[in-house]
């Protein structure tokens, strides 16, 4: 069904229509030409796609984008601010979690969405909520030890 | 004795998709249009003396563009005006880190900041025809041939500063991106240098540089040079370029392979708006505005297909060995024999036999296929991600019946490929909707479609005879290969008789490159059957191995990555096994440990700890090595435990990442990396080799604690236990 909607992306409101139907994922990638999240699998199976909804972490390639207008979507794009990198931005270059950097956004969007609910993390945890997200190049352990990493420093931070 | 890896001799046999190699000739740039293109400044160009460039220029004929550059033109390097110094490179960055490390290894010749190095990768317009980005070719081949650009740039600039101070060159320094001179205290960056300079050499093999031994920048961990615009999400892959009025196409596929078109209605499809379809012979495809209507577009088609019977995975293993083919373009047949397996058998004490069986597997690269596609003025652009950019303009050349020069193809850095994107299906596909609509167009394959329509690692059976003498020494070695691939097909141990074979069998589904090709096959069937025969001599599964070894760098790995297990104190504890395996393939020497504990009321199998050796000579960048090991190591996991790809009368059944079980975080044991750096031999690439010994060293750890002998990848363990 096509319909007009406003979407609240990052920082930003935008007046779309579009058929409910159609993916978040495609919305945000064609519309708002926000090419950070991904397209991996389109059956919630990889994560490359994932974007915050309302503080959660969600895939946005099986998300109908009509089940989201008024709510607070954050990409990828969202993470840098003022030319800052978000602590596990940072961390994940420091560590170099990544080869090819196709599932990183995915991966960023559902370490933050951890972070923003436990600031300490036991390794099971991280693995536990990051489960949902494949890096085929097989970063998975320098992806946990950014996670742990970025922890520390926000930890830090909030003293 | 002689260092000859035998993985030179078997280098790269199995290239099942590579019908068109491109054409060789350059690049557009002709010589007087370098500092056209490029700005003022100073260029090197690196021009090889190979056979293989020899042998093209003959072959070929006079084919060189512009009528000026040579055919043999393999990089070049340009210090501009600015002082920024890029490099032209016709390699692909697909996550190997290669784009980092072919940095270091020019600002080591031609010291200056890391940041004001920019790489042209993979470019058929801008940069040097390159055949492809595989066989772990850019470190031995494409980095040396960089640094010699880079020594001949530096030296040029120590030229100029030195006319232009009236000194000798040898009482000048280059460093931080600056040339000085000592005694008189005068400086002047690159850019002040080449400032109003046109200034051009051609250089050769014969350029002297730096041996590692003394490298400063290469041979450290530097981070990813791009690794900012990855967590930010700014990087650009073929799947995010867009273009002004670009439409999204989409094919529609068969319901099985070898299908051919009973019935087709497309009405309902014209029906929608902005939907056009496009049938030209047994292609049907279809633009629209967006993913979303092209995707509704193309289930709103009704198609009947007919397809022949085909075999299916159940009977595979059978069907490959009673379908022989004789094939050319893919290494075909190799045979090997050496003394006579008859003979040696009669002084041997111990025969055994074993039959090893691998599945087809896919590479499943995140990033699926993908182009963009643009025709303007008759001349065709096409963005996709490929390791073989050149290749793929040859094909899009012969598909749309232009010349090469009206056709340029460009690789952003990929979402990764493993050997799996030889080939330019996207960029034909696109090309062909984008030219019978007249405008830009986008195609990205569906995850379902790049499990299905890109080609899988070779399924394989191989059949081992051998015999030992009771002293622990082989006697005799009979293997046979089929439809594997030659890579690592030879032994490393020393056996006086031998006879090694491969068979190129009728694959029922489409194969090609992956990974380390098939040393992935031949390594696990090998250091499986070195483990029975130990079993069977009651030896040390390393002290047999290193008893029939004479290879030193071999020797080197497994004795390093056995120190670092605490191979002799580990052993014999219940409930838990240990497991070795080595392999040499690319010039690469890698040894896996690893270690693992059976739940004694389950019995289920839980890997704990794994541990690898590796070694590839002087070291350019051991944090990005280490990484490739790692991701080795956990993607060959997902072939040694859980991947198979499952197919039944030309149809695969588990397309999707629900039911194709690939690595994940839950599944990752620690995993523990021993370098050897060896500055004293030639770097080898090390995106693959390390993946060659994951298989079999779980494989041998199970059958240390259980008893039970995996012959056939994947083992999944734990199938049937709760």
């Amino acid at each position: 069904m096509q319909k007009r909607m406003t979407l609240h992306v990052n920082d930003g409101q935008y007046r779309i229509e579009s058929d409910t139907a159609r993916s978040l994922l495609n919305v945000l990638r064609n519309e708002l030409s926000l090419t950070g999240s991904k397209y991996g699998c389109g059956e919630g199976q990889c994560g490359a796609c994932t974007v915050l909804i309302d503080g959660r972490p969600r895939r946005s390639c099986i998300t109908p984008v009509g089940a989201v207008a008024e709510k607070r979507i954050k990409t990828i794009e969202s993470m840098e601010k003022n030319g800052q990198l978000h602590p596990l931005q940072e961390a994940f270059v420091e560590r170099e979690a990544m080869q090819c950097g196709y599932c990183t956004a995915g991966m960023i969007m559902s370490g933050v969405a951890l972070l923003e609910k436990n600031q300490n993390p036991s390794e099971n945890e991280i693995v536990r909520s990051m489960n949902g997200n494949i890096c085929r190049c097989g970063t998975y352990p320098r992806i946990v030890d950014a996670i742990r990493q970025a922890a520390e420093m926000m930890r830090g931070d909030a003293k | 004795m002689s260092q000859t890896p035998i993985s030179d001799i078997y280098l790269e046999p199995e290239r099942y998709e590579l019908h068109s190699d491109g054409s060789p000739h350059c690049s557009k740039m002709a010589r007087r249009q370098f500092f056209k293109v490029l700005g003022g400044g100073i260029v090197v160009l690196f021009t090889t003396t190979s056979a293989l460039a020899q042998r093209r220029q003959g072959g070929r004929g006079n084919r060189r563009a512009g009528g000026e550059t040579p055919a043999e033109l393999s990089a070049w390097l340009h210090v501009g005006e600015e002082g920024t110094v890029t490099v032209y490179t016709g390699k692909a960055e697909v996550g190997q880190n290669i784009r980092t490390s072919l940095t270091q290894v020019v600002a080591e010749e031609l010291p200056t900041p890391l940041d004001s190095i920019r790489l042209v990768m993979g470019d058929t317009d801008l940069t040097p025809y390159d055949r492809g980005t595989f066989g772990s070719r850019t470190t031995p081949t494409m980095a040396p041939q960089l640094r010699k650009a880079a020594a001949a740039a530096r030296q040029l600039l120590i030229t100029l500063a030195a006319e232009q101070w009236n000194v000798e060159g040898d009482s000048i320094v280059v460093a931080d991106g600056k040339v000085s001179h000592r005694k008189t205290d005068q400086s002047l960056d690159f850019g002040q240098l080449t400032k109003g300079q046109k200034l051009m050499k051609t250089i050769g093999e014969d350029v002297l540089t730096t041996p590692a031994e003394r490298w400063q920048i290469a041979g450290r961990s530097v981070p990813k040079v791009d690794a900012r615009e990855m967590v930010t999400g700014r990087h650009h892959y073929s799947s995010d370029i867009q273009r002004d009025g670009m439409l999204h196409g989409k094919v529609l596929r068969p319901s099985a392979f070898s299908s051919s078109l009973i019935s087709l209605n497309i009405q309902k499809a014209e029906t929608m708006k902005g939907v056009t379809v496009v049938r030209e012979d047994d292609f049907i495809g279809l633009v629209a505005p967006n993913e979303h209507l092209a995707d509704r577009a193309i289930e709103a088609i009704e198609a009947q297909w007919n397809h022949p019977s085909q075999p299916s995975h159940e009977e595979l293993f059978d069907y490959l060995k009673q379908h022989p083919v004789e094939t050319r373009g893919w290494g075909g047949r190799s045979n090997h024999r050496q003394g006579s397996v008859e003979e040696g058998l009669k002084a041997a004490d111990i025969m055994l036999e074993g039959s090893y069986t691998l599945a087809y597997i896919a590479h499943a690269p995140l990033e699926p296929r993908a182009a963009v596609a643009e025709w303007e003025a008759g001349k065709l652009t096409v963005w996709t991600g490929t390791q073989r950019p050149f290749g793929v303009r040859g094909q899009l050349a012969e598909a749309f019946g232009i010349s090469e020069e009206r056709v340029r193809v460009i690789m952003p850095d990929t979402g990764s490929g493993y050997g799996g994107k030889h080939t330019g299906e996207a960029a034909v596909e696109a090309t062909r909707l984008a030219k019978a609509v007249g405008k830009p167009v986008k195609l990205v394959w569906t995850r379902e479609e790049e499990f299905t329509w890109a080609y899988f690692r070779p399924a394989g059976l191989i059949e081992i005879q051998s015999s030992v003498k009771a002293d622990g020494r082989l006697a005799t070695w009979e293997y046979h290969n089929y439809n594997s691939g030659g890579s690592a097909i030879r032994t490393p141990y020393q056996v006086p008789h031998q006879k090694v074979q491969f068979h190129p069998a009728d694959s029922p589904l489409r194969q090609g490159s992956y990974r380390a090709l098939a040393s992935t096959a031949n390594v696990f069937a090998r250091e499986t059957h070195m483990d029975e025969l130990a079993n069977a001599l009651k030896m040390d599964p390393l002290e047999f191995r290193l008893k029939n070894l004479k290879d030193a760098r071999l020797k080197a790995v497994l004795e390093a990555a056995a120190e670092r297990l605490g191979w002799e104190k580990r052993k014999s504890e219940s409930h838990r096994g240990i497991g070795i395996a080595g392999g040499v393939e690319k010039g690469g020497y890698m040894a896996t440990c690893a270690e693992v504990q059976v739940d004694p009321k389950s019995s289920e199998v839980k890997i704990t700890r794994l541990v690898a050796a590796f070694e590839c000579g002087a070291i350019i960048n051991p944090d990005g090595l280490m990484n490739q090991i790692e991701g080795s190591i956990i993607m060959g996991m997902g072939g040694a435990l859980s991947e198979a790809i499952e197919f039944e009368n030309g149809v695969i059944k588990n397309p999707r990442f629900s039911d194709y079980r690939v690595p994940r975080f839950s599944h990752i044991p620690p995993i523990e990396t021993v370098l050897l750096n060896r500055r004293d031999l030639p770097s080898a690439g090390g995106g693959e080799t390390p993946i060659v010994a994951i298989a079999p060293s779980i494989g041998n750890a199970i059958f240390d604690a259980t008893g039970v002998r995996h012959r056939s990848l994947p083992m999944r363990p734990n199938e049937g236990k709760t």
